[in-house]
């Protein structure tokens, strides 16, 4: 076998007028390095103008998410060796502007985070002295959903994200869910108002694929579909009982 | 691509191909799937114009049913038949994504939230079976 | 350049900066705040943070045992008004973050679950599974989404603060999308940059934690205190560096050596028990631990691994259960990066870099000497963790001292005096030239930035290990000097203005060199041996002579100046630390 492999790395510089291209460079294979110990190996020994987002190379600060042969990825998490012997293509996320190199705009996903209003809502003025009671039952119902590290591999899976910018997302949908499922939040009428909106909910078709890539196990597509029961029996009982809202 | 100036961000905006759901397999069955559609109206349809030919005469169901015998049509019948069951079994497979996700307090195995729909299939299927056979 | 100007600016998007921007958006909505961080807020290293947060919650627990366990923990040289300030105010913040949402675990009645931890001597350590840090960075983060006054720069890297007239006046940043340096002006500036693990080559510590804050403090005039108390974590992954929380101890994982045998019980830690026993063995505090863990390594008790020697964390007896419901990401860890699955192996561990005790020297109220600058978290020393800091304390101290910040923020703020803006703004012009001649333009630069961070981090390894003595801390002092003349004559591949992540690690390593100098210089000057800094030569803590916090002012060229400053004592006397018995 041999000891290094091929990572061809997509490269974009808005500012020497290129068009993007990949760049090939040589890098160890050590049965211990994961891919994005490839790409500091470029960073470092071979082409210091790589651009690449990385932070805690432990699979919980989600910045380092990439297409690695085509797959939505988290490099820090994985090996190298899986994709013996390469060739390895690495680019940026899917169905993002690309900055520089590896390097996505996230902007837009900050907004839609932003827009299902992601805290805890309290219709009362009810400011208990001490915590909120919640059970173990309480908490495992969202607790599942609080997992995501916004590292937007759902997006970069989903088809529907990059054929309808406007769709919210899996990620952000599942976060409302999240506080929707929790017992100390009263905001649920506010997030149907903005989630079940054909740009939210309804725009999911039911892929699936976000679900597949995501490294946490949070299952935002099982959270689209639940949301999209909620809002209909929502919508159910608002149009049986229009004073019934409460 | 327009030009870049200095301090404005220039993005490069991949766009998806035309032909996206060809990318990898999820994608496909995604797309075979949502294209079971089809074939779910065409039975629909079939079934009317069936339940017309028994309405008028004999005649005109013994012409439906020869026609039904065509090699062609039993074809086109099988791939509708196979494409109605990939209907059915993604859309029961689905079940556990939504509802009882949980009973007392443990997550519910998938199997056990899309079981009820299979049974039903299945009993239904055996009714029918036995009115055909004419044991019914 | 571009020019904006806020109320006050927080420098750092972690969970000390985040509670400090809501904690000013709450006390007054009218107070224009801005935060500027170099990564986007969820990823901020208070993520990785993973065993809990204490604070007094059981009826049986006292905010009085809290405090001695602190004090004794920190080996007397935490600040006892501070640490009394943090113990009484951290459950009410604890609590705050449970209305915000936050997943604490829970007891089956729906109350906070809490677990025992190292050297506390009750239990009163708040937790989600093992990923607290993670839950709370996100519970903060979401809830400051509801504050359309919190005004976010997002990928910005800050290069300098802006001093006029005595005070700071706010900040030059590179914005890095664009490239654009901007002047942030700020009648108040909160430094809540976190660590500096980075400085050395093993550390649990993130990519970013390169002592930004600390760095940019010092420049300004603002003293280091503390500087030599570096934390080893006992338990981290051999080469990735990778943190197994002490939760995995606290939950009844023991550490083994080479022969299976227990051996903390020669470290003057207690006798070995089958359960967990508080403030014994297992649940020492992390100096005494780390050094035990060394102590076998000298005597080849241990394992001898590709990435240095080690010794096991064994976890087995725990049962899958427990492990999967308890400890689930130290299971989800070891698995990626050892292939090892704990419930059946035990983990192979070894002492890493983890934190700085040490940072900007701030008063309780997380005022720094200079005014308008203010300083939380990893990157502030106020001190309440002294020569040691117990675990799940620094994620108390983000909360307790992040609000304290924003609200002494605020008062600055409100009373601050009309700025001279011309002044301001040509100083910020001066530094954006020097952005741009020393590294963007520069052409004739010759050293390799990756070169210095390496040779700085093995100078810094072999002089501020877990051991230390006067020459080796020499040495790497001299080393330090020498890269820190080196590192004025960098060279860069990257020119460009876009997402120029070759000029942050320039200045990164210009930031780390600043920071590792302060440490190694104070280590040298503070001959005993107390919690986190073991003198090989001065064998002994000298509370005659260093009961006393070491603060370290920059000077313009050589070495920087080291002060003393008397700890505050107020109920308890200096004392033996004493563990398992």
């Amino acid at each position: 076998m041999s000891d290094t492999i091929i990572l061809e790395v997509a490269r974009f510089n808005p500012e020497d007028g290129g068009e993007p291209s990949y760049q090939s460079f040589e890098v160890p294979l050590r049965p211990d390095w994961m891919v994005l110990d490839g790409l500091n190996h470029i960073k470092d020994q071979l082409d210091g103008s790589l651009a690449f987002r990385w932070s805690c190379r432990m699979g919980i600060c989600g910045s380092c998410g990439m297409m690695v042969n085509g797959v939505p990825t988290l490099t820090c998490e994985t090996l190298l060796m899986n994709y013996a012997p390469g060739p390895v293509r690495v680019a940026p996320l899917d169905h993002f502007p690309v900055v520089k190199d590896l390097v996505v705009d996230l902007d837009d996903f900050l907004a839609k985070l932003q827009k299902v209003r992601p805290w805890v809502v309290r219709k009362d003025d009810f400011k208990p002295a001490r915590e909120f009671m919640q059970s173990p039952a309480q908490l495992e119902a969202f607790h599942q959903f609080s997992l995501c590290i916004n590292c937007t591999l759902c997006y970069a899976a989903c088809p529907v994200s990059g054929l309808d910018p406007d769709f919210i997302g899996p990620a952000a949908i599942a976060l409302a869910h999240r506080y929707n499922l929790d017992s100390r939040d009263q905001g649920i009428e506010d997030r149907l108002d903005i989630v079940s909106q054909h740009e939210g909910i309804w725009d999911c078709t039911v892929v699936g694929e976000c679900s597949v890539v995501c490294p946490k196990h949070v299952d935002p597509s099982l959270a689209i579909q639940q949301f999209k029961l909620t809002a209909t029996k929502e919508w159910f009982k608002s149009f049986l009982l229009p004073r019934g809202k409460h | 691509m327009p030009q870049y100036t200095q301090y404005q961000p220039k993005e490069h905006r991949p766009k998806m191909s035309a032909y996206w759901y060809l990318d990898n397999w999820h994608y496909l069955r995604y797309a075979l799937r949502e294209s079971s559609s089809f074939f779910v109206a065409y039975f629909c349809v079939l079934t009317l114009v069936q339940l017309a030919a028994l309405g008028t005469n004999a005649t005109r169901y013994a012409r439906f049913e020869a026609f039904m015998a065509h090699p062609a049509m039993i074809i086109v019948n099988a791939i509708a038949l196979a494409f109605f069951l990939l209907h059915a079994i993604t859309w029961f497979n689905l079940v556990p994504r939504v509802m009882m996700r949980q009973i007392l307090a443990r997550p519910t195995p998938d199997i056990i939230s899309s079981a009820p729909n299979y049974l039903v299939w299945f009993g239904a299927t055996i009714i029918l079976a036995l009115f055909i056979t004419g044991v019914l | 350049m571009e020019t904006s100007s806020h109320d006050i600016l927080i420098i750092g998007g972690g969970g000390a900066g985040l509670r400090a921007a809501i904690e000013i958006a709450e006390q007054d909505p009218g107070i224009d705040v801005a935060m500027v961080s170099k990564v986007y807020p969820m990823r901020s290293h208070t993520v990785s943070a993973e065993g809990g947060a204490a604070g007094v919650a059981g009826k049986d627990d006292t905010i009085d045992e809290h405090c001695y366990d602190t004090i004794s923990g920190s080996d007397w040289l935490g600040d006892q008004d501070a640490i009394e300030f943090f113990c009484n105010e951290i459950p009410k913040e604890l609590l705050r973050l449970e209305h915000w949402g936050c997943p604490w675990s829970r007891e089956p009645d729906g109350r906070i679950a809490v677990r025992p931890f190292g050297g506390m001597k009750k239990m009163r350590t708040w937790f989600a599974a093992d990923k607290t840090g993670f839950h709370m960075l996100h519970t903060l983060f979401q809830t400051s989404l509801k504050f359309n006054t919190i005004v976010r720069y997002d990928e910005t890297f800050v290069t300098r603060l802006l001093v006029e007239d005595g005070a700071v006046r706010g900040v030059v940043a590179i914005e890095l999308r664009t490239g654009k340096i901007r002047a942030i002006q700020a009648k108040a500036v909160i430094i809540a940059t976190g660590g500096c693990g980075r400085v050395f080559p093993f550390t649990t510590n993130a990519n970013i934690c390169t002592g930004d804050g600390m760095a940019l403090a010092y420049r300004a005039g603002a003293p280091l205190k503390d500087m030599e108390m570096v934390q080893y974590h006992p338990t981290g992954l051999p080469f990735t560096g990778i943190l197994i929380t002490e939760a995995a101890r606290a939950e009844g994982g023991w550490l083994l050596n080479k022969d299976g045998y227990r051996f903390l019980q020669d470290y003057d830690l207690g006798k070995p028990t089958p359960a967990p026993v508080f403030r014994s063995m297992e649940l020492g505090p992390r100096d005494r631990v780390s050094q035990a863990i060394f102590g076998e390594f000298e005597k080849g008790r241990a394992f001898h691994g590709p990435y240095g020697d080690y010794v096991h964390l064994d976890l087995r007896h725990l049962g899958e259960h427990k492990i999967e419901s308890r400890l689930p990401m130290v299971r989800e860890l070891c698995l990626k990066y050892e292939n090892i699955d704990p419930v059946r192996e035990p983990i192979p561990i070894r002492p890493v870099q983890h934190y700085m005790m040490g940072g900007v020297h701030t008063d309780i109220d997380a005022r720094t000497p200079l005014p308008g600058l203010f300083a939380a978290g990893e990157a502030a020393c106020v001190s309440i963790n002294g020569a040691n800091r117990l675990g799940s304390n620094s994620l108390g101290e983000i909360l307790v001292f992040g609000a304290r910040a924003g609200r002494s923020a605020v008062e600055s703020a409100r009373n601050a005096s009309a700025a001279n803006e011309t002044a301001i703004l040509a100083q910020a012009r001066d530094e954006e030239r020097r952005v741009e001649e020393r590294f963007l333009r520069r052409t004739d630069g010759t050293e390799k930035i990756t070169k210095l961070r390496e040779e700085m981090q093995r100078a810094m390894e072999k002089g501020c290990g877990i051991y230390r003595e006067r020459d080796s801390l020499a040495e790497s002092a001299n080393k330090i000097g020498e890269l820190r003349e080196r590192a004025g004559n960098l060279a860069l591949d990257d020119h460009s203005r876009t997402f120029n992540t070759q000029l942050t690690s320039a200045l990164e390593l210009g930031y780390m060199l600043d920071v590792a100098e302060a440490i190694v210089h104070s280590a040298l000057d503070r001959e005993e041996s107390r919690g986190a800094h073991q003198r090989r030569d001065f064998a002994k803590r000298d509370d005659q002579k260093y009961l006393a916090h070491s603060v370290a002012h920059r000077s313009a060229d050589g070495p920087p100046r080291i002060e003393y400053l008397p700890v505050v004592i107020t109920r308890w006397p200096p004392g033996e630390r004493v563990y398992g018995r």
